[in-house]
C-alpha cells in the first residue's frame, strides 16, 4: 500500500518494508520489531546470519522467507565466526562492505547465543576486526526452546529452569554485562539500543554501516511470553527498561562514551513500575526487588562515570 | 613445472595456491600447522591474490567461517587434525548438510587421551557420517593431486558437498618426498573458478538457506545427499580419468589394485600405510607368495561395486585398519563385510588392527599376516576375527 504523501512526510521512519508479513513471531514480539526496523535501514543488500534462536522461527519454515534479503541460519554458537567467513568471501570477490552503497553483513542473535554459548566467537568477530555487525536482541532468557535463564537472565526473574516454588529457586545471579566484554575488544562500535526508541535504534544502524569496522548493537526486546507480560505493554516495557536506567542507552566510539538517555536530565523512575508490569517478577520478595535496584544504580552511577570521563 | 621435494603438507599448501582459493580459515593444530604456515607465506610474500585468510579462534569457528565463505560463493579451504576435527563435528554436518563444496585436509592423528601426535585414523572415519566425501592419500603427490581433484568433484553441480583430503601424521606431513607439480596454467584449464548454484549475494532474488525442515521436507533433503553421494561416484571417475589423461597420474580407481590378478590374498588398507604394503608385496611376490594389495582410496562414498568385484576373484581379505571402533571392530572391515554379505563374493576376511597411535607397520609384519592368512585359508577357518596384532605379550 502507497502511504499519501502527507503522511510520508510526516514519518520519522522510512516506509518501505523489507520484513514481511507472515513471519511466525508471538505477539508483542521485541524481536520482531527490531528485525523489521533493521531491514528497513538496510534494504535487501544486507546478508543475515540467524544462529538458532526465536529468529530461526520468525523467520519462516522452508521454502518460505519473511526476509527481503539473504539469509543463512547456522548453528548456536557460531554467528561471529560466520559473519567473520561472509565478509571475508564478500572482499576476496571484490565486493565493496559497508559504506553507502556496499553490502551489509548483519549477525543477528539471541542472548543466550551471543552472552554464552556464542561468546568466544563475538569475541573472535570483534578482534580479528571484521568488516560487520553482530546485534544481540536481548529477551534475557532461552525464549526458544521455553524460557530458560541465559547469563542475560536479570536477578530475580522466574525462568523454566530458575521457577520459584514454594523453596525459592530463583536466578541469582545478576545480569551478564555483554557490552562491557564487547567494548573491552575496543570495537570500532558499540551501542545499546531499545524497540522503544526506533529514531535512536536506527540512527545506530546507520552508523554502524558508515563506520569501518566490527560494531556491535545490543537490542532490548521484550518477550510477553517469557516475561509473563501483556502483549500490548512490549513498548511500554522496553520504554520503562530505559527510563528506569535498567537498559540505559549509549554507545561507544573511538573509545568514548556517549549517554544517548530519552530525558538525560531526570532521574531514573523506581524499579518497581517496570518489575511488577511482568510475572516474570512475581516470586521476588521486597528485599529481592531492593537488591536489583541497587544493582541498577550502581551500574548506573558507574557508566555516568565512564560517559563523564571518556566522554 | 619441475618436481619439488616437499613435505604432504607443503603439498597440501601448494595446492591450494594452484586452486586459487579464495578463503582460508583456519586454527592451528599438530601436525597440521606447516599448511596453513605455508600458505599464510604465500600471501606473505603476494604469491597469491584475491586470498582472505581468518585466522579464527576455534576449529569450531574455522568450519563456521568457511561455511559463511562458501556460502557467499568463495573457494574455500580449511585443515585441521584430530582434536581440531573433532571439535569442528557439528560443524561438518552443517557443511554437507548445507550442500557447501568447503574443501579440508585432515592430518591424521590420534585422538587424546592419552596425548599422541602420531597417525591413527580413527579421528577422520569418526566423522564418516556428517556427508563429507573422504580420501585417504597414500603419498605427498596424492595429497597434492587429491586437494585438486577434491575441488573439481565437490563444487561439481551434481555433488555439491563437502570433501576431506586425510594424510598421515609425520609419515606424510613432515616427511620430504618427489612431487610432481603442475603449472598453473594447467591446473586453471583443470579447474577453472567456482561456479556456485546459489549464493548469498543473490539480492536480487534472496533466499535462506538452512530454514526449518518440517517432518514433511527434511527426509527428502537427506535423500537428495545420499543421491549426490552415489552420483558422486561417477564424478570421482570421471574428474579421476581426465586427470590420468591430462597429467599422467590416473585416479579413475576409487580402490587401487596393486597385484591383485593372481593373488590369492589381498591386504586392504587405506592411506601411507599402503606404500609399505605395496612394498612388501613385491618382497613376498619375490618369495613366492601370491599377495596383492587394495587401497581404498574413496571411503566416502565406499566404492561397493570395485569392492565386491576384487572379492570375488580372491580368497583372503586381511584387512589393516589403523583405527579402531570401541565395542565393534576396525572400521574398515566393518564396513567391508556388510557390503559383501548381500553378494555371492565370500572371501574369508581377518581384520588387523595396526599401527594406532603411530605404530610402525613393517615388512616383516606384512609377512607375518601373510603367513597368518595362508594358514587361515589352508585349514578353510578364521583363528580369530580381530587381530590386535601389535599387542606386546
Amino acid at each position: 500500500m502507497e502511504l499519501p504523501a502527507d503522511v510520508k512526510k510526516r514519518l520519522t521512519l522510512p516506509a518501505e518494508e523489507h520484513f514481511y508479513a507472515g513471519h511466525t513471531a508471538c505477539q508483542g514480539c521485541g524481536a520482531a520489531l527490531g528485525l523489521r526496523y533493521v531491514l528497513k535501514v538496510y534494504g535487501n543488500k544486507t546478508i543475515f546470519t540467524i544462529p538458532a534462536c526465536c529468529s530461526t522461527i520468525i523467520a519462516g519454515p522452508w521454502p518460505y522467507s519473511a526476509f527481503n534479503a539473504p539469509l543463512f541460519h547456522t548453528a548456536f554458537e557460531t554467528t561471529g565466526a560466520v559473519i567473520g567467513g561472509i565478509e571475508a568471501a564478500l572482499k576476496a570477490k571484490g565486493y565493496k562492505v559497508k559504506g553507502e552503497d556496499g553490502v551489509m553483513v548483519v549477525g543477528w542473535a539471541g542472548d543466550g547465543g551471543t552472552a554464552d554459548i556464542g561468546l568466544q566467537a563475538l569475541s573472535g568477530f570483534l578482534e580479528r576486526g571484521h568488516d560487520g555487525l553482530y546485534i544481540m536482541y536481548d529477551n534475557e532468557a532461552y525464549m526458544n526452546t521455553g524460557i530458560q535463564r541465559s547469563s542475560s537472565t536479570p536477578y530475580g526473574a522466574w525462568t523454566t529452569n530458575t521457577p520459584g516454588g514454594k523453596k525459592r529457586f530463583l536466578e541469582r545471579k545478576p545480569k551478564k554485562k555483554v557490552i562491557d566484554i564487547v567494548i573491552a575488544h575496543k570495537p570500532a562500535y558499540a551501542a545499546t539500543a531499545s524497540v522503544a526508541y526506533p529514531e535512536d535504534f536506527m540512527r545506530k544502524l546507520k552508523k554502524a554501516k558508515a563506520i569501518k569496522g566490527p560494531s556491535f548493537i545490543q537490542l532490548f526486546a521484550p518477550c510477553p511470553t517469557g516475561w509473563r507480560s501483556p502483549t500490548d505493554k512490549t513498548i511500554e516495557l522496553a520504554r520503562l527498561a530505559v527510563q528506569t536506567a535498567y537498559f540505559p542507552l549509549f554507545e561507544y566510539e573511538n573509545g568514548k562514551y556517549k549517554l544517548n538517555m530519552p530525558s538525560p536530565k531526570k532521574e531514573p523512575k523506581p524499579l518497581e513500575e517496570y518489575l511488577k508490569l511482568q510475572g516474570r517478577f512475581k516470586y521476588m520478595t521486597k528485599e529481592d526487588m531492593e537488591i536489583l535496584q541497587e544493582w541498577v544504580l550502581k551500574e548506573w552511577e558507574e557508566l555516568k562515570k565512564k560517559a563523564e570521563i571518556f566522554g | 613445472m619441475p618436481k619439488k621435494v616437499i613435505s604432504g603438507n607443503y603439498a597440501a599448501a601448494y595446492a591450494t595456491k594452484h586452486a586459487r582459493v579464495e578463503v582460508v580459515a583456519a586454527y592451528p593444530i599438530t601436525p597440521q600447522t606447516s599448511i596453513i604456515e605455508k600458505i599464510a607465506e604465500f600471501i606473505a610474500n603476494g604469491e597469491v591474490e584475491n586470498l582472505e585468510y581468518v585466522p579464527v579462534e576455534s576449529e569450531h569457528s574455522a568450519m563456521a567461517a568457511c561455511i559463511g565463505a562458501s556460502a557467499t560463493g568463495a573457494r574455500t579451504f580449511t585443515a585441521t587434525s584430530a582434536q581440531g576435527l573433532a571439535l569442528m563435528h557439528e560443524m561438518l554436518h552443517w557443511a554437507a548438510g548445507a550442500r557447501l563444496p568447503v574443501v579440508m585436509v585432515d592430518v591424521n592423528r590420534a585422538m587424546a587421551p592419552p596425548w599422541s601426535v602420531w597417525d591413527d585414523q580413527t579421528d577422520s572415519l569418526a566423522q564418516r557420517d556428517t556427508g563429507w566425501l573422504q580420501f585417504y592419500a597414500e603419498n605427498n603427490q596424492e595429497v597434492y593431486d587429491g586437494v585438486l581433484m577434491a575441488f573439481k568433484i565437490g563444487e561439481h553441480e551434481k555433488v555439491n558437498l563437502p570433501v576431506m583430503i586425510i594424510e598421515s601424521a609425520f609419515i606424510l606431513s613432515h616427511t620430504y618426498d618427489v612431487v610432481d607439480m603442475l603449472e598453473q596454467e594447467e591446473v586453471d584449464e583443470f579447474l577453472p573458478p567456482r561456479k556456485p548454484l546459489y549464493s548469498l549475494t543473490d539480492f536480487d532474488n534472496p533466499f535462506s538457506i538452512g530454514a526449518l525442515g518440517t517432518p514433511a521436507d527434511y527426509y527428502e533433503f537427506r535423500y537428495k545427499i545420499a543421491k549426490a553421494m552415489e552420483e558422486a561416484k561417477k564424478i570421482i571417475k570421471e574428474v579421476g580419468k581426465e586427470f590420468g589423461e591430462k597429467f599422467g597420474r590416473d585416479y579413475s580407481q576409487m580402490i587401487e589394485l596393486y597385484k591383485t590378478d593372481d593373488a590369492d590374498i589381498v591386504f586392504m588398507g587405506m592411506g601411507s600405510l599402503m606404500g609399505t604394503v605395496k612394498e612388501a608385496v613385491d618382497i613376498l611376490r619375490s618369495e613366492g607368495y601370491k599377495v596383492g594389495a587394495a587401497k581404498v582410496r574413496w571411503f566416502r562414498p565406499f566404492p561397493r561395486e570395485e569392492l565386491y568385484e576384487l572379492a570375488k576373484s580372491v580368497q583372503g581379505i586381511a584387512v589393516l585398519d589403523r583405527n579402531f571402533s570401541f565395542g565393534q571392530e576396525g572400521i574398515l572391515f566393518n564396513e567391508a563385510k556388510g557390503i559383501l554379505y548381500n553378494t555371492d563374493a565370500k572371501p574369508i576376511m581377518k581384520n588387523y588392527i595396526v599401527g594406532l597411535g603411530g605404530r610402525d607397520l613393517t615388512v616383516n609384519d606384512v609377512r607375518k599376516i601373510a603367513n597368518n592368512m595362508k594358514k587361515i585359508i589352508e585349514k578353510g577357518e578364521l583363528d580369530k576375527e580381530i587381530d590386535w596384532y601389535h599387542l606386546k605379550r
